[in-house]
């Protein structure tokens, strides 16, 4: 299964980016391959539409479930239908490592 | 002739000046039209009472995509400015974002495939209102839960006629719809007020109309409340100061019961004439 966290840099030692849809980059975790590849958000430039943009992006990589600190109202529905579950992580201030440990812990 | 009534501050008076400017002018019997661009909340015709001539519904174009005849070949996504298309090959999904599509129908033309149809969608109206012989109000109004008021705003500037002087009563903010609004004007009025969040959002607009490139000038309203802080601003600026509207206990009685001033009080009816003839001043210059 692959998981993406919003990351507001390319390393684990960056910050979780709070948004989802004009976040920076996506930390993409294979949890098959115990690996993680960071890849810049196209989505993140548009005028309109970042959310859906960044849907498009994301889930075509396979992608079936996203870490982020918000999802806006238009993503919240595409993701529900398209069955990629959504996780708030309640933490702001926290950094793609911690996030990946926690994620192994569990 | 199209002169916006705007301000970057909600309150500040757009509705005032508009309304009692629009009153003076169509008693002295000149052709004049009012439009209320504030769609997401239009409220002109809390003041100025007219019958109903017409209402039109405004309509949106959204796609229809037939997803047994779409190959996923990704044109229409490609064509598409706004991401309001998503498609995922792998598990033959694709999906059109309503609130995203903006009905330029790059898709359908994109689409070789036939897949592609078009539904209506309403958005809004268009009230039109006889006032007298001379005048009439045009009131643009967006259906609830419409993402964005900016395509009726300008369904409904596009009512106005070359040969009528038209007023424009601007949604406030300094966002889309304000644009929408006054990129369509051939004057901006910017209404604001002696405080300093009246002087902030004043800074907004003027930075907003020089970037759009307009010509505007300014009504200082509620003036003796506060300090210098707008005239030294519109001093150095070398921004034209249209009139002063006072701090009257009066206006507001008046406009909490949904009267005009220029019609109750000689003195403002004599006000807003002036204010006329000023801003004809600098459309002349």
């Amino acid at each position: 299964m692959k998981i993406a966290i919003t990351a507001t840099g390319h390393t684990i030692k960056s910050k979780m980016d709070n948004r989802f849809g004009r976040c920076s980059f996506f930390a993409i975790y294979d949890t098959e391959r115990k690996q993680t590849e960071f890849l810049s958000n196209p989505g993140q430039a548009s005028n309109e539409g970042a959310g859906p943009a960044s849907v498009q992006f994301i889930v075509s990589q396979g992608v079936t479930r996203i870490i982020s600190g918000e999802f806006g109202g238009k993503v919240k529905d595409i993701l529900s239908g398209l069955n990629i579950q959504m996780i708030i992580h309640g933490k702001t201030n926290i950094t793609i490592e911690e996030i990946l440990n926690q994620i192994s812990q569990n | 002739m199209k002169i916006a009534i705007a301000s970057g501050k909600g309150g500040t008076g757009k509705t005032l000046v508009s309304t009692n400017l629009f009153n003076v002018i169509s008693r002295q019997g000149q052709k004049v039209r009012l439009i209320d661009c504030d769609a997401e909340e239009p409220n002109v015709c809390e003041f100025i009472r007219g019958n109903v001539e017409e209402e039109t519904l405004t309509m949106t174009h959204i796609p229809v995509i037939d997803s047994h005849k779409c190959t996923f070949c990704g044109n229409c996504q490609e064509y598409c400015s706004y991401n309001a298309i998503i498609m995922l090959p792998t598990i033959k999904t694709i999906r059109v974002i309503e609130d995203l599509c903006h009905d330029c129908g790059a898709c359908v033309y994109a689409c070789q495939y036939d897949a592609i149809t078009e539904k209506e969608k309403v958005t809004g109206s268009i009230t039109q209102y006889s006032i007298s012989a001379n005048a009439d109000v045009l009131e643009s109004q967006t259906e609830i839960g419409i993402y964005s008021p900016v395509p009726i705003i300008g369904q409904t500037i596009n009512m106005a006629e070359a040969d009528t002087l038209t007023f424009l009563d601007s949604p406030p903010g300094t966002s889309c719809p304000f644009i929408a609004t006054v990129e369509r004007a051939d004057y901006v009025v910017l209404v604001t007020e002696p405080t300093p969040f009246g002087l902030n959002d004043l800074k907004l607009s003027v930075e907003t109309l020089r970037k759009l490139k307009k010509e505007f000038g300014v009504v200082i309203n509620r003036y003796g409340i506060g300090k210098e802080l707008i005239e030294d601003y519109l001093n150095k600026e070398e921004i034209a100061v249209l009139g002063h509207i006072p701090f009257d206990k009066r206006i507001a009685e008046t406009y909490a019961k949904g009267d005009l001033i220029t019609d109750k009080y000689l003195q403002y009816s004599e006000l807003f004439k002036k204010l006329h003839q000023n801003i004809t001043k600098q459309l002349q210059r």
